[in-house]
């Protein structure tokens, strides 16, 4: 079977049906949990059955439950700061590109600023001011991932500006807008893709650092990073609680991986070393 | 090349100027009143004066960026808002244990991952080189402290070869330290090298591709000599970059590995002043791990310019 | 195998990894001694030819059958080690683009000296005493101390000498020359050319020489073979190829060269009174760098002026002012009688609609992800704000001026060939209603045959819309075949500008005469012409 004219490895395969699965469970969680989100179902860390497939969390609310509803807010709050950060950084960097000057150079220097503090020390200043509210978190995290976007959006842009048929663009005297839209950003289509992939692995493992931490999204909402906190005791007793967060995690970021380095790979050419001697 | 050098030195203090005026007015100028951010809704008038006092708010911005400035480049980082401690007294030995596993964890993972890489990019296309691609990439997509915590299961409560409670203190004889950041270490090396690697794989690839690759088969070199007499000299800027890039990873991946394990180190120290909204502290650790960053980066740009040979060699 | 037989390939056959077929079945012999010429349009085959004599496959090509036999051995059938020794050693090749095949980590004596140390046939020492040896044959400077000097610290015409002399480092029986001199100036690939030659007989080295270029060729080859599609079209000794060709294709690549002056005289399009642009004493700068120092020239209605010089000459900076991507510091430029803008953004979109400009590669000129409708309908769109319907009929009229087909206005330019994409390019200028079109390169990145077609449709197009051209090229051929008047540009001054029969007849110039001298002609004795011409002059 092909996608979209290409057929996918096995992993890629594998990748795909995840994604796919974590997709239908966040969007119909509500209709699809065996119990509510804060239902007390047992007892402190009880061990799977019938009843509660994963066991218990850390007060005794069923652990499947929790952790669909978790995948579903995690997923959510990473998807809205990749698509955010996004915006930003293509636009900006688009922009960059193509006007060049003063523009292009104090956005370069505005951003090589803000790379050289490592992102999740940014992200704990701008937290420790303001407070882990969802829009402070999203926004914070969206704008300080822009930066690796716009840096790459800049780079698309500039290969392309210098193309002829660029130039013949704006010799027409064709506005600003319309050479992003119809000239460049038709060709930027296959890297920026790959790049979200990429991305909103990072920021979903991001946010659930936070959250691991503490200072991610917080309690009452549910939220794999702050399962695995609040259940990591049971590790000094030898259970498995907080393994089923983390792994939840996990899946989704490898299969994303998987996905994005199967795209990848179509382009590829086959390298140097592998001439025939 | 020395003047290139001198530039680049150049920039990297300004950098770090730049970069400590971000701090202060994220910290500082950004929430506007920084004393209700930080105290919320329900603080009492009262309480607000005390605070804006306790951190000099009533003071103009630029003179309070210049003291911060001054008492800092002094060794001087001002006095934590929660317990009233001198800042640097606690800063200081908690920045060498960070700077302790780091260092551990980098001196494991740095020749391990350029190393596979490397093999990686000359055996492109073979299965091992399949199979390191499949594992590498499932290591970058685990979080942290999932691999902390597997770590810990297995080597720490199934078999009890090592602790899973790191606890350093001054003055410890060196093996012990050794001994008890060992697990820390490990999955701080697994997450930075799988990155290492792949990123050494293609920038080696990408130099195996260029004609004068093929130009030194095409005399009958063997593989061997073409690799290292011909690709190597000329990866070695791209794997430098590289490797400074993954020690930012590194620093990112110290603070969660330092909570997991409970390790006593700077990333412990932030997240805890984040947690108590310590603003003095916030800034005084943002800046300090941004120096380490700054240096580390201003270091690597330097090895790249002294190692490419258009430079050595003028026209 | 006959006694005077050095390399023989019998029934080559290369494969792409996807399967497709490269070349099929040829047949290459080449004696002691003797200079092969490899000739083909690009996807020929004749590049991956000549890597495969040393059985060597480029990433992606598979060698798929066929016996390669060097001095009586069959290097497929040895063990990877065997064919290893050999290259470099009994067989080299000099790549066509210098600056790109050496390392720029190392020293050029040590890449000179590399082949003959490695295969154990020289100690370093020895190796370094013929290296220097070669440098001065190759009338390097300084041939002692060239050596030490690295990559970028060599010119490229250096640079391609010191890789004939890396080549012949190990005395191999045979050299595979891969468009050696096809990246250099005109005026630079006549030095290297020379030689080269002198170098082959002297030490009585066979070779291989591959071009598209047929006059090039046919100066130092003793047989050439004519390639087409992976397979071969005819084989014979060089004069028999030039003056008695078989095959109508050899004919055809012949007949590209000959001299049409007839066919631009008879075009009788130009209107001498009216001229559509004149500039006068013109100067631009990039920065500080003086560019364009005092140009004036006149264009007029039906007129083809061509701009002729070398790279850094100036000529497509001249483009750029004209069009207004670069205003000029002084000069003025006058069109259709009004004073012209001198930058872009002062033009309205009237003044910009009447001059267009076609480039040199179609295929970065015209964006991939676009349908050939909207590539050549947004010019209609947006100059005469049209409705749908009547820019597609606009669309079919311009298809047909440029004789392509109606059917290809929904295809994408991936789908084209290049002569096609270049079509499209033309139609795209056509669209604007313009009064003069300015030519960059346009032939340039064309085969011989297809840049023939382009030029004779621009002929067209001239006669019946009434056209003016500025044409900027460095082949004079193509100046011959469409100018009405040449202007000759040398470091941002025209050296001579008249009528192009005056200007090739009658040489005034000693750039404009070094020019033309080194354009190679359809002669095999053309080259020793020249040589016996320099002596004398010396």
């Amino acid at each position: 079977m092909k996608i979209l004219g290409h057929k996918p490895t096995l992993s890629a395969w594998f990748g795909l049906t995840v994604m796919a699965i974590f997709i239908f469970v966040s969007v119909f969680t509500p209709w699809l949990a065996p119990y509510g989100q804060s239902q007390n179902v047992g007892g402190t860390w009880d061990e799977p059955s019938m009843a509660m497939l994963m066991g218990g969390d850390q007060i005794g609310r069923d652990m499947l439950t929790r952790i669909m509803y978790g995948s579903r807010m995690t997923i959510g709050v990473a998807l809205a700061i990749t698509v955010l950060s996004f915006l930003i950084g293509i636009v900006l960097g688009f922009v960059s590109a193509v006007l060049g000057g003063w523009v292009d150079v104090f956005f370069t220097r505005l951003v090589d600023v803000m790379l050289s503090i490592p992102g999740l020390i940014f992200a704990l200043i701008i937290l420790g001011v303001f407070g882990s509210s969802i829009p402070v978190l999203i926004l914070t995290i969206a704008v300080l991932d822009s930066t690796r976007v716009f840096r790459l959006a800049r780079a698309l842009g500039m290969n392309l500006t210098v193309m002829e048929y660029v130039e013949a663009a704006r010799l027409r005297g064709e506005g600003l807008w319309w050479v992003i839209r119809r000239e460049i950003l038709p060709n930027a289509w296959a890297p920026l893709i790959s790049e979200f992939g990429l991305r909103f692995c990072f920021n979903f493992l991001f946010i659930a650092g936070l959250s691991f931490l503490g200072l991610g999204i917080q309690p009452p909402y549910a939220d794999l990073g702050g399962m695995v906190r609040e259940n990591a005791a049971a590790i000094n007793f030898g259970m498995m609680a907080p393994i089923y967060p983390a792994t939840a995690i996990a899946l989704l970021t490898v299969s994303v991986n998987l996905v994005v380095d199967w795209m990848l790979s179509i382009d590829a050419r086959p390298s140097g070393a592998q001439a025939e001697l | 090349m020395s003047k290139l050098i001198l530039n680049r030195l150049l920039l990297g203090v300004l950098t770090l100027f730049a970069v400590s005026i971000l701090i202060f007015v994220c910290t500082q100028i950004l929430p506007g009143d920084v004393a209700s951010a930080v105290l919320g809704q329900g603080a009492t008038p009262e309480a607000l004066v005390i605070f804006r006092r306790e951190l000099g708010l009533d003071v103009p911005a630029h003179l309070r960026y210049f003291n911060w400035l001054t008492g800092a480049l002094h060794g001087d980082l001002g006095v934590a808002l929660t317990n009233k401690r001198v800042i640097v007294d606690e800063i200081m030995p908690r920045l060498a244990n960070t700077l302790f596993l780091a260092a551990y964890a980098a001196a494991i993972a740095i020749p391990v991952a350029v190393g596979l890489g490397i093999l990686s990019a000359i055996n492109e296309g073979k299965w091992s080189d399949k199979l390191a691609n499949v594992v590498t990439l499932t290591a970058i997509s685990l979080p942290e402290f999932f691999i902390a915590y597997l770590l810990i299961i297995f080597m720490a409560v199934n078999v009890e070869w090592f602790p899973s409670l790191s606890t350093v203190y001054k003055d410890m004889p060196f093996a012990e330290r050794v001994y008890q950041t060992t697990l820390p270490a490990i999955t701080l090396t697994l997450l930075v090298a799988a990155h290492m690697l792949r990123m050494t794989r293609s920038s080696v690839l990408s130099v195996m591709s260029t004609p004068y690759i093929e130009m030194a088969f095409l005399k009958g070199a063997k593989r061997r000599r073409v690799i290292v007499r011909h690709a190597l000299p000329n990866a070695a800027a791209p794997i430098i970059t590289v490797v400074a890039l993954n020690l930012a990873y590194l620093v990112v991946g110290v603070v969660v590995i330092e909570a997991v394990f409970v390790y006593p180190g700077l990333g412990q120290l932030m997240v805890d002043a984040v947690s108590k909204r310590d603003v003095p502290v916030i800034q005084a650790c943002g800046l300090v791990f941004a120096m380490v960053f700054v240096s580390l980066n201003t270091l690597a740009d330097v090895l790249v310019i002294l190692v490419n040979p258009r430079l050595r060699h003028k026209r | 195998m006959s006694d005077q037989l050095i390399l023989e390939i019998k029934g080559l056959r290369l494969e792409s990894i996807a399967g497709n077929v490269i070349v099929d079945n040829v047949d290459v012999k080449v004696n002691k001694g003797e200079v092969l010429g490899l000739i083909g349009e690009s996807g020929a085959g004749k590049s991956t030819i000549g890597l495969s004599s040393m059985c060597y496959a480029r990433a992606g090509v598979h060698i798929a059958g066929g016996e390669i036999i060097l001095g009586g051995t069959n290097i497929r059938a040895l063990d990877a080690d065997g064919r290893r020794g050999m290259r470099g050693k009994r067989i080299a090749y000099i790549a066509q683009s210098a600056t790109a095949a050496f390392n720029p980590a190392h020293t050029l004596m040590d890449q000179v000296c590399e082949a003959p140390t490695i295969h154990k046939l020289m100690t370093r020492t020895e190796a370094e005493a013929w290296a220097r040896q070669l440098f001065k044959a190759l009338d390097l400077p300084d041939p002692e101390n060239f050596g030490d000097r690295y990559p970028h610290q060599a010119s490229g015409g250096q640079l391609q000498r010191a890789m004939a002399a890396m080549a012949m480092s190990c005395r191999p029986d045979v050299l595979i020359l891969d468009e050696p001199t096809t990246a250099l100036d005109v005026t630079t690939q006549i030095e290297v050319l020379i030689l080269l030659k002198s170098l082959i007989h002297q030490y009585k080295t066979a070779a291989i020489y591959i071009t598209h270029d047929l006059a090039v060729v046919a100066q130092v080859a003793d047989r050439i073979k004519v390639l087409r599609h992976g397979k071969e079209v005819e084989e014979g000794l060089t004069s028999q190829i030039l003056h008695n060709a078989k095959q109508d294709y050899t004919a055809r690549l012949v007949a590209v060269r000959g001299a049409a002056a007839s066919e631009r005289a008879a075009q009788g399009t130009v209107k001498a009174d009216e001229t559509v642009l004149s500039i006068k004493d013109c100067h631009a700068y990039y920065g500080t760098f003086h560019v364009v120092k005092g140009v004036s020239l006149d264009v007029k209605h039906g007129e083809t002026v061509a701009v002729v010089g070398e790279s850094g000459s100036g000529k497509s900076t001249l483009a750029r002012i004209i069009t207004g991507l670069l205003p000029p510091k002084s000069g003025d430029i006058v069109f259709q009688g009004k004073p012209l803008p001198r930058s872009l953004k002062e033009r309205t979109k009237e003044l910009k609609q009447r001059i267009q400009l076609v480039y040199q590669i179609p295929d970065v000129a015209i964006n991939p992800r676009q349908s050939l409708m909207e590539i050549i309908g947004r010019p209609v769109e947006f100059y005469f704000g049209l409705g749908r319907k009547e820019v597609e009929a606009r669309a079919s009229e311009l298809m047909n001026l440029v004789e392509l087909p109606q059917e290809f206005l929904t295809r994408r330019p991936g789908q084209l060939s290049g002569g096609q994409k270049q079509r499209v390019c033309i139609a795209r200028a056509l669209a604007a209603r313009p009064d003069m079109i300015i030519l960059d390169e346009p032939t340039s990145a064309l085969d011989p045959l297809v840049a023939e077609e382009i030029l004779t449709l621009l002929r067209k197009l001239q006669r019946e819309l009434g056209l003016s051209y500025i044409l900027i090229t460095h082949d004079l051929d193509v100046v011959h075949r469409i100018a009405h008047r040449t202007a000759v540009m040398l470091q941002g001054k025209f050296v001579a500008f008249d009528a192009t029969d005056k200007i090739f007849d009658n040489p005034e110039h000693p750039y404009t005469q070094k020019l033309i001298t080194a354009v190679p002609e359809m002669r095999v004795d053309w080259l020793d012409e020249v040589l016996a011409h320099r002596k004398k002059a010396a």
